[in-house]
């Protein structure tokens, strides 16, 4: 009997920190866990008793990459227990903001994170000494995306300007003309990001994957619309308690979040593409059948494609928004609270992020849940690592562990998404 | 033997505990700094950038997170040991950071809120600021970090000076910046008089009162502004709840929310 055991410490270049233990048996692998050593922060126990106006804010921090979907999520389902809707030139300009956080997040994730698996370095750093003129572009597009974010949220990092409502202040167009440049050279970094990833050497390994993404019937949903699944089945956001629920495993290091009793769903770029991709804008579309993306992109290491086409998605439909810019009568639309319950989501850049809020009549939460993209994916990225682990056994421990990093960092986890991720301890049972 | 009698480059490590990633970014969000950065500094562990972490010491740690596991307690304690200069970025580590809102509630209740099995769970009752824990050489501020100021961080270790990093309050950049008072000509409330500066004055600049992500301000009274809060009809669960964010454990802040609490 041969006994191998795969122990991954300190999984790098994911945004936050985690670790894999493999266990394998005669060719068979008998035990295997992404360990997220996350300490948990506990943000849906310390939401009770704030003010309804407060989680735009508080859970931006839950992560430092991606706090404009944090607080949309949370506008959103606050606004839906006070059946508020934000429409019009607000909505836009949210949309606008996304789009900021899209370019900057997959930007990273593109340059920094992912595509020097494919290159052979151990950094996007590391890579700059052979390939300077890629990673600037890199860092010029995230450039670009921290700026749009940066002129309407105030920075880039946990934007200030977001409230329940809209925003504290609106940019006048004239602050808004001068991205539109930017953007017009990002949309070309952008396309030239798509012939550059498409022409990376890919694993040819697909997997059979049930997707769950937002639709929205006119947009390539990134700010609001309702879950779908690649089965057919949609639901609105309001009955997502009842889909998806999530269970805290014995024995396992994450809760599990099950989707119409299955676990093992895909949340992200690959799954929003798979449902929505008719609804990129023309440019993005044509980029994709240029990279040779089909309709459906089931390679996990294809997913760097997809996301470069969403960055020139996202470019294109905010230069749209900045052209048709009118500056709106008031910054937000009024709020008055009542006690009720609210469900929010949005796609994040990593995956579907939803918000569910209880509210008091004094608007107080009274009650906070959070699922992330990343306790969504987490069954996934593990049948992942099985069906690719498995055939390469005989691999030498490096090799195979650097192919277990690719395979997790292929979705992009936001490990620090610890509102739901548990530290680690073994059943002793 | 540090780096610079050496003639080699110096080491650069960044560190992370209890936090979000965004303090970190903020150094990879130095997009037009970041290569020149690497040209000055090897940047010898930062698993958020880099599959290849070298082995320490390292010259220069910057620390992100807060304390709370015991695993962490022990982690920083090697941490400290393998680093020349430690500074702390960002509000986890320099305050506790949002986590530390257990402090003033019991954590064994807000770990059975989240999880359905508490006992798998190993935390800390408290989040402490890494000064708690090991000493510190130097701590910036913010939630997150300003991106001029860490390059001032760095520069400075470079330079072998002090960083120059202001302790006056938000007030103090709002004037330079031109910005109308949001708290006197609107009404708005606002904890700029008792924050540090650091962000630029960013909240009223966007027609918002600011909430204090930088934490307090070398000098500060809140006992004026708080009557000033309240006259602006806050209430006393109000004024607990905009001292207790990003920087709750904060001594001055700790108090103005305990006064405020006092008196509810």
């Amino acid at each position: 009997m041969t006994h191998k055991t795969i122990r991954l410490g300190g999984l790098s270049r994911v945004e936050g920190e985690g670790a894999l233990l493999v266990r394998a048996r005669d060719g068979v692998v008998t035990d295997l866990q992404l360990k997220i050593y996350e300490p948990p922060r506990f943000f849906e126990a310390l939401l009770r008793g704030r003010s309804y106006e407060e989680p735009p804010d508080i859970t931006a921090r839950i992560c430092g990459i991606c706090p404009v979907a944090y607080q949309m999520s949370a506008c959103q389902a606050i606004e839906s227990a006070f059946g508020v809707e934000v429409t019009g030139p607000l909505r836009d300009l949210r949309l606008l903001l996304y789009y900021g956080e899209w370019i900057e997040s997959h930007a990273l994730h593109i340059f920094l994170l992912h595509a020097p698996d494919f290159l052979g370095y151990e950094s996007g750093v590391a890579m700059a000494a052979d390939h300077r003129d890629h990673l600037e572009r890199g860092l010029a597009l995230k450039k670009a995306g921290n700026e749009l974010v940066a002129t309407l949220g105030g920075r880039a990092i946990h934007p200030v300007n977001v409230r329940v409502g809209g925003f504290y202040r609106v940019p006048r167009p004239r602050e808004l003309a001068p991205l539109a440049e930017g953007l017009r050279r990002a949309r070309e970094h952008a396309l030239d990001t798509v012939r550059w990833v498409a022409g990376f050497d890919f694993p040819d390994i697909e997997h059979d994957y049930r997707f769950l993404a937002l639709r929205h019937p006119g947009e390539y949903a990134i700010l609001s619309g309702s879950p779908a699944v690649s089965d057919g089945t949609a639901f609105p956001v309001t009955d997502w308690p009842a889909h998806v629920v999530e269970e805290q495993v014995p024995r396992s290091t994450a809760l599990h979040a099950r989707l119409d009793g299955t676990g093992g769903y895909l949340t992200g770029a690959l799954a929003r593409y798979a449902l929505n991709s008719e609804r990129l804008s023309p440019l993005a579309r044509s980029a994709a059948r240029e990279a040779g993306l089909g309709p459906i992109c089931r390679n996990p290491f294809r997913s760097i494609v997809v996301r470069a086409v969403e960055v020139v998605h996202a470019c294109d439909e905010a230069l749209r928004i900045i052209e048709g810019y009118t500056e709106p009568d008031v910054p937000a639309v009024p709020v008055d609270p009542v006690a009720g319950v609210g469900h929010g989501a949005s796609e994040a850049p990593r995956g579907t992020l939803y918000h569910r809020y209880r509210v008091d009549e004094a608007g107080l939460i009274a009650e906070a849940d959070i699922v992330p993209p990343t306790a969504q994916n987490q069954v996934r990225i593990e049948m992942d690592l099985r069906a690719l682990i498995e055939p390469h056994l005989d691999l030498p421990q490096a090799e195979l562990a650097a192919l277990c990093e690719r395979a997790v960092r292929n979705h992009d986890p936001c490990i620090s998404c610890s509102a739901h991720f548990l530290e680690l301890r073994l059943d002793a049972r | 033997m540090d780096a610079r009698q050496t003639g080699r480059r110096p080491r650069l490590a960044v560190w992370k505990f209890a936090s979000c990633d965004g303090c970190q970014l903020t150094l990879l969000d130095c997009e037009d700094e970041l290569l020149s950065i690497a040209a000055e500094m090897e940047i010898a562990y930062f698993l958020e950038a880099s599959s290849a972490p070298g082995p320490g010491p390292y010259d220069l740690s910057l620390v992100e997170g807060s304390i709370t596991t015991p695993e962490d307690a022990e982690r920083i304690r090697h941490v400290r040991r393998v680093s020349r200069r430690l500074v702390t970025i960002g509000a986890c580590a320099t305050a506790g950071g949002i986590q530390a809102l257990r402090d003033f509630a019991d954590v064994r209740e807000f770990t059975s809120v989240v999880y359905a099995r508490p006992e798998y769970i190993a935390t800390l009752e408290r989040s402490t600021p890494i000064s708690a824990n090991v000493p510190v050489d130097f701590e910036l501020r913010g939630c997150p970090i300003d991106k001029r100021q860490l390059l001032e961080v760095i520069t400075a270790f470079l330079a072998d000076r002090r960083p120059v990093v202001p302790g006056h309050s938000v007030c103090v950049e709002c004037k330079a910046r031109g910005n109308v008072c949001v708290l006197v000509a609107h009404g708005t409330p606002c904890l700029g008089p008792v924050t540090q500066a650091g962000c630029g004055a960013l909240c009223p600049a966007y027609n918002r009162g600011c909430y204090g992500c930088f934490g307090p301000a070398e000098t500060t009274n809140s006992g004026a502004l708080n009557a000033k809060l309240r006259a602006l009809g806050m209430s006393d669960p109000d004024l607990v709840r905009v001292y207790r964010t990003f920087n709750a454990t904060e001594e001055p802040f700790r108090r103005a929310s305990e006064e405020a609490e006092g008196d509810a």
